[in-house]
């Protein structure tokens, strides 16, 4: 239990955090481009830059790794973009591919890695299911700070985000530029994955940015609540699954975090006021029950008339 | 046999089941189910493990399907409640693998099952682990698995050859004239489970992914004939296979991610050099631009 007083945990727990609430943000306009799964390819396709910067900078800082992180996955969503623009190969099967072809590179790399007597004191390998317990306060400090900047961007550009989602020709009326708007947005997209990858890693990371909007959804039609209500939820999975991890040693972070996310999707499933099974199932037999009563009194009048 | 021929041997078993299941996934749009449901195994295989305490391979198997039909049932339900296909596939695959991992990472952890084997596959230990068969002797286990898997799939897929076409390409059509289209699917989807489980032990989880779609995303650039389009790609996952087992020799490195790269490759080629949807051809070629059908069909 004591770990939970210690001041680094308490900043690790900060981090993770605000990086739920980044991914709950980011994940809602993911999940209205109808593309949640395009952030499980790019999570993948991060690893092999996080390798390869390491192989040749020799460097462990976060930020350096991060960068790498970053080109790859741009790289990966170029390739993705290129296959389905150009070839007769569609999308799901484009991202499938570049997440596993990607993602094979990384082990590659990383198994050479992990043979040198540096690579191995590295822990690379942390960054396959994420550990908190891994980050330096240096490293608590960037994730902070870019996670802070994606939400600041997700919550200034509100009102742009939501024509751009719903009523791009709209947008386009008000000048507002749709292929700026798809930059920032793949920007900010790939920015969330790697600011995550230490903490969640790059297998589950993606969970981060579909679940909350999912469970969101079942408990409001508005945009702005399902935002709110989003981040919240990618907030308190985040910290959640930290501290549990945290008590255990040498627990894989990423797992728990997904895991917690994955109990409020299901509470959300059950119980949510505007698409959960249970309000739905009530109202399915009050709509019953008022037809069959109107049906009565129906033949009770025609009975009366005859 | 020698040592490396078992491993060449195994690992060319994994290419032409992955190949030949990885061409109707790709048609029928169903990529990303692939990679969902090789998360999804690995629960499968750890509940298996749980409950009968060995990691033989009839037990896996059988986790396996029933995991992979759990998941697809899943994501059809929730498809069906209003969540965007891929979110659902989205939600599914990622909290059940991560179930899975914890139960290994608190429970099961030991020298037979760890999550760094189950991700990454370990090849070269396959030919250590053999079993007696009256006919063929002495062969490792997980290509034992291979075999009976490739000729399930070849049963399968050949027996309903017809149905299977008419499934893909018109399903509207097939459920007019009685072709119980749900259940073609679920068996589907219990064949790629089964393909991927016995895939496991070699490329493990994650790769197995690349040699179920590259190997047919590369046949799909080069032919329009369903019937060529199997061959090919049975043919570029062996390739792939044999390519990676080399390459990752000689710079000794993880032999299932050399591989699942090697795919890349193979795909990277047929990028550029097919005739009718390559970038060489698209580029310089005047000839193959007659409007063709997106199609394949023999």
């Amino acid at each position: 239990m004591s770990i939970l007083l210690s001041s680094n945990f308490q900043w690790v727990l900060l981090s993770t955090l605000l990086l739920g609430i980044a991914a709950g943000l980011v994940g809602c306009l993911a999940y209205w481009k109808k593309q949640s799964l395009m952030s499980d390819a790019l999570s993948h396709a991060a690893l092999p830059g996080v390798v390869l910067i390491f192989l040749l900078f020799q460097v462990k800082d976060l930020f350096v790794l991060m960068i790498g992180a970053s080109i790859s996955a741009l790289l990966g969503a170029f390739c993705i973009m290129l296959i389905k623009s150009t070839t007769r190969i569609t999308e799901d099967t484009a991202m499938g591919m570049i997440l596993a072809v990607f993602f094979g590179g990384g082990i590659v790399l990383l198994t050479l890695v992990n043979k040198t007597s540096t690579g191995n004191q590295a822990g690379l390998n942390n960054f396959i299911f994420g550990q908190a317990a891994s980050m330096v306060s240096s490293d608590v400090m960037t994730m902070s700070i870019l996670a802070i900047a994606v939400i600041f961007i997700v919550v200034i550009g509100f009102k742009e985000w939501k024509l751009f989602l719903f009523d791009p020709n709209f947008a386009k009326g008000l000048n507002l530029s749709i292929k700026g708007m798809n930059i920032i947005y793949l920007l900010i997209l790939v920015l969330t994955v790697v600011v995550g990858i230490q903490a969640v890693g790059v297998i589950l990371m993606s969970a981060l940015l579909i679940i909350p909007p999912v469970s969101a959804r079942y408990w409001t039609h508005s945009f702005k609540t399902m935002m709110w209500l989003s981040g919240i939820f990618g907030g308190i999975s985040g910290a959640v699954g930290t501290t549990i991890s945290a008590l255990g040693v040498g627990l894989p972070t990423g797992p728990f975090i997904v895991v917690t996310s994955g109990s409020i999707f299901l509470v959300s499933l059950f119980l949510g006021i505007k698409k959960g099974l249970i309000v739905e199932s009530m109202m399915l037999r009050n709509k019953r029950k008022e037809v069959y009563e109107q049906m009565v009194a129906n033949s009770i009048v025609k009975e009366g008339n005859s | 046999m020698t040592y490396t021929a078992w491993i060449l041997v195994t690992a060319s078993l994994v290419g032409i089941s992955c190949g030949i299941v990885g061409v109707f996934l790709i048609l029928r749009k169903m990529a990303m189910m692939a990679d969902a449901i090789s998360h999804t195994v690995l629960l499968g295989i750890v509940m298996a493990y749980l409950l009968t305490h060995s990691l033989s391979g009839i037990h896996m198997v059988i986790g396996a399907a029933i995991t992979g039909i759990i998941t697809t049932f899943l994501v059809q339900w929730f498809h069906s409640k209003g969540v965007g296909q891929d979110a659902s596939i989205g939600v599914v695959f990622t909290t059940l693998f991560a179930i899975g991992v914890i139960l290994i990472a608190t429970k099961v952890g030991n020298a037979h099952l760890d999550v760094q084997h189950a991700l990454m596959g370990e090849i070269s230990f396959v030919p250590w682990n053999t079993i007696f068969v009256p006919v063929l002797g002495e062969i490792p286990l997980a290509t034992l698995m291979l075999l009976v898997v490739l000729v399930v799939v070849i049963l399968v897929i050949g027996l309903f050859y017809k149905e299977w076409k008419l499934t893909t390409f018109d399903p509207s059509l097939a459920a007019s004239i009685g072709i119980p289209v749900l259940g073609m699917h679920y068996l589907f989807m219990t064949l790629v489970s089964i393909t991927t489980v016995a895939s496991f032990d070699a490329v493990g989880a994650i790769m197995v992914v690349a040699m179920l779609i590259t190997p047919a995303a590369s046949a799909y650039l080069w032919t329009d004939k369903l019937l060529v389009m199997i061959g090919l790609s049975a043919s570029f996952g062996v390739i792939s296979a044999i390519m990676g087992y080399y390459f990752a020799l000689w710079i000794d490195t993880s032999i299932s991610g050399s591989m699942a790269f090697a795919t890349g490759v193979i795909f990277l080629i047929s990028f550029i050099c097919s005739p009718r949807h390559g970038l060489l051809s698209k580029t310089f070629g005047t000839e193959g631009q007659v409007p063709r059908p997106s199609l394949p069909r023999d």
